[in-house]
């Protein structure tokens, strides 16, 4: 059965005011475009998950989307802080819940397998179990050891991005998968941004690649460029120029106001965001193509 | 003698401390550079790992990010958040960690969540990401940070990351399988820990002074009985980080 759907139409049905939202990837296939279109749709009292919130939570916290943020790296990736997220954290506006990378991920973990929590080795890191009390302690029933435990995360609404998807909603993924399959199965709604619809007889020509099968997934929206100014591997290059510029827009929430209304508020859709950066944005984040090698599945 | 700047001083002698075959679990930023250099230089076999999931990375260039699409490329594996963190670094996979920090204090302990109080921070930093996990695992921890007072507090505001906690035996008590920080490189020299894990002054780079490092560290810095200096960067280093890593100087400043 086709799920496909608009961006716009997925995100008012399944997106609503107070969810748990997990917007996935790690730096790579990050769903600018469904950040821009819940802050376009006025969504309101979110609580934003992602291990990092990058660019896209900085514009949606910006935006007055967000009452709270559950996070493991607050940073822009390579740059410096996120400016929002942090004066709103300085300022005690914004609430938020903190992790380490592999704590967050173990939540997520726990989530997709059902489970009400998953034990990992202590890292006498203590100080931040002594901040978050979801942090907790188990002994090992066979060694004695001492584990800590994080609960299980189960966000409301999973946003997902990838290369292609068949209609139904099998969705293959290449290069850096970070935390995309464990919040797909752990998450109760799965919206799937994809750059290419293909056919399904593509999808099952090559099942290895298939991170997320059809059943799992809520909606399929064709978004052509949608992680923009993340990357695509083998679509577009990831505009470092753009984050290296948001830590100076993010310096003024005059700039940022003016900014979302020029590129989230004052566009349709994704479609007209990518028409509006200019040729030189285009042609600079044009990357040749690499192929792999076919593998050979057998005909059985 | 090319002229260098304290920072390209810093990451030379810093991936000098890498070692061929190492497997090394890559930190953002200027250890970043410091990888890639070595790999480049002394240490082609060594085996970057990057948090994002990347096994056998093989740059072109420097990636800004530790998620940058040039690290797929030519990579040996990829492999899930979950799969990064609990099959290679919980299980014992990786000989390196490398970090940086807004602080590191006396023993080793690093901070990069918030300097003053958690509940009402003076200063939010990003938070640990996989740093409390790294500085905990991985066999051996490098750290790599600018030599100011400020940055060498005698303790930490908030530990994100153990090295020696209040000494080794506490590392130790805890079970932690990786051996702790074993050295902290700076734009001054380096420090490495004593048989109490606390940190002492073991090189200094040429042109720096005790005097300088004394003063610029929190705690009553001990200097070892044999302080070495550090090897000049060779030209051909000095080239590769200029030309090749950080042409736009991102990070050479």
């Amino acid at each position: 059965m086709s799920k496909v759907m608009s961006l716009t139409e997925a995100i008012d049905q399944f997106v609503h005011d107070g969810d748990v939202v997990y917007a996935a990837g790690f730096t790579h296939l990050i769903p600018f475009a469904a950040g821009h279109e819940i802050i376009r749709q006025h969504k309101r009292d979110l609580t934003l998950a992602r291990a990092t919130p990058d660019l896209i939570y900085d514009q949606m916290v910006g935006a007055g989307c967000a009452k709270k943020i559950i996070f493991s790296y607050s940073g822009n990736p390579g740059v410096g802080s996120l400016r929002i997220i942090r004066q709103e954290m300085e300022a005690g506006r914004l609430a938020y819940e903190e992790y380490s990378h592999f704590a967050m991920i173990t939540r997520v973990a726990a989530g997709a397998s059902g489970l009400p929590f998953l034990p990992m080795r202590p890292t006498g890191g203590e100080d931040l179990a002594k901040a978050n009390p979801q942090y907790q302690k188990v002994q090992c029933p066979y060694t004695g050891d001492e584990l800590v435990t994080v609960p299980a995360l189960n966000p409301d609404v999973a946003i997902i991005h990838a290369q292609r998807a068949d209609a139904n909603g099998n969705v293959q993924i290449w290069g850096i998968e970070g935390e995309q399959k464990e919040v797909a199965f752990a998450s109760k709604k799965v919206i799937v941004t994809v750059e290419e619809i293909v056919d399904e007889a593509v999808i099952r020509s090559d099942p290895n690649r298939t991170l997320i099968p059809d059943f799992i997934v809520s909606a399929v929206c064709h978004v052509p460029h949608c992680a923009h100014p993340s990357y695509t591997q083998g679509y577009y290059d990831r505009d470092n120029k753009f984050y290296l510029e948001w830590d100076k827009i993010s310096e003024s929430r005059e700039i940022v106001e003016a900014w979302l209304t020029d590129w989230v508020y004052g566009v349709k859709d994704h479609a007209e965001y990518w028409d509006k950066l200019n040729a030189e944005t285009h042609e600079r984040l044009k990357v040749p193509p690499a192929m792999s090698e076919p593998v050979n599945y057998g005909r059985y | 003698m090319t002229n260098y700047s304290s920072s390209e001083m810093m990451i030379v002698a810093a991936a000098r401390l890498l070692r061929d075959n190492d497997v090394v679990f890559v930190g953002i930023g200027q250890p970043n550079l410091a990888c890639n250099l070595a790999r480049r230089t002394h240490a082609p076999h060594m085996n970057m790992i990057y948090e994002a999931g990347v096994i056998g990375a093989q740059p072109s260039h420097l990636p800004l990010s530790i998620g940058d699409p040039c690290l797929v490329s030519g990579a040996a594996a990829i492999c899930s958040m979950y799969e990064i963190f609990a099959y290679y670094l919980q299980n014992g996979k990786i000989d390196v960690g490398f970090l940086g920090g807004a602080q590191i204090d006396r023993f080793g302990n690093i901070n990069a969540t918030v300097i003053g109080p958690y509940d009402k921070p003076k200063v939010r930093l990003p938070g640990s990401g996989g740093a409390a996990e790294i500085a905990a695992w991985a066999n051996r921890i490098y750290c790599l940070t600018p030599h100011q007072a400020r940055r060498f507090p005698e303790k930490c505001d908030f530990i994100t990351s153990a090295g020696f906690l209040s000494g080794r035996k506490e590392r130790e008590a805890k079970g932690l399988r990786g051996s702790g920080p074993q050295a902290v490189v700076t734009d001054l020299g380096m420090l490495e820990p004593d048989e109490n894990g606390e940190l002492i002054l073991t090189a200094l780079h040429p042109g720096a002074t005790v005097e300088q490092a004394v003063k610029n560290t929190g705690w009553k810095l001990k200097v070892a009985d044999d302080l070495k200096t550090t090897e000049l960067p060779t030209d051909e280093e000095l080239r590769l980080l200029r030309e090749e890593l950080d042409p736009t100087g991102i990070y050479l400043k």
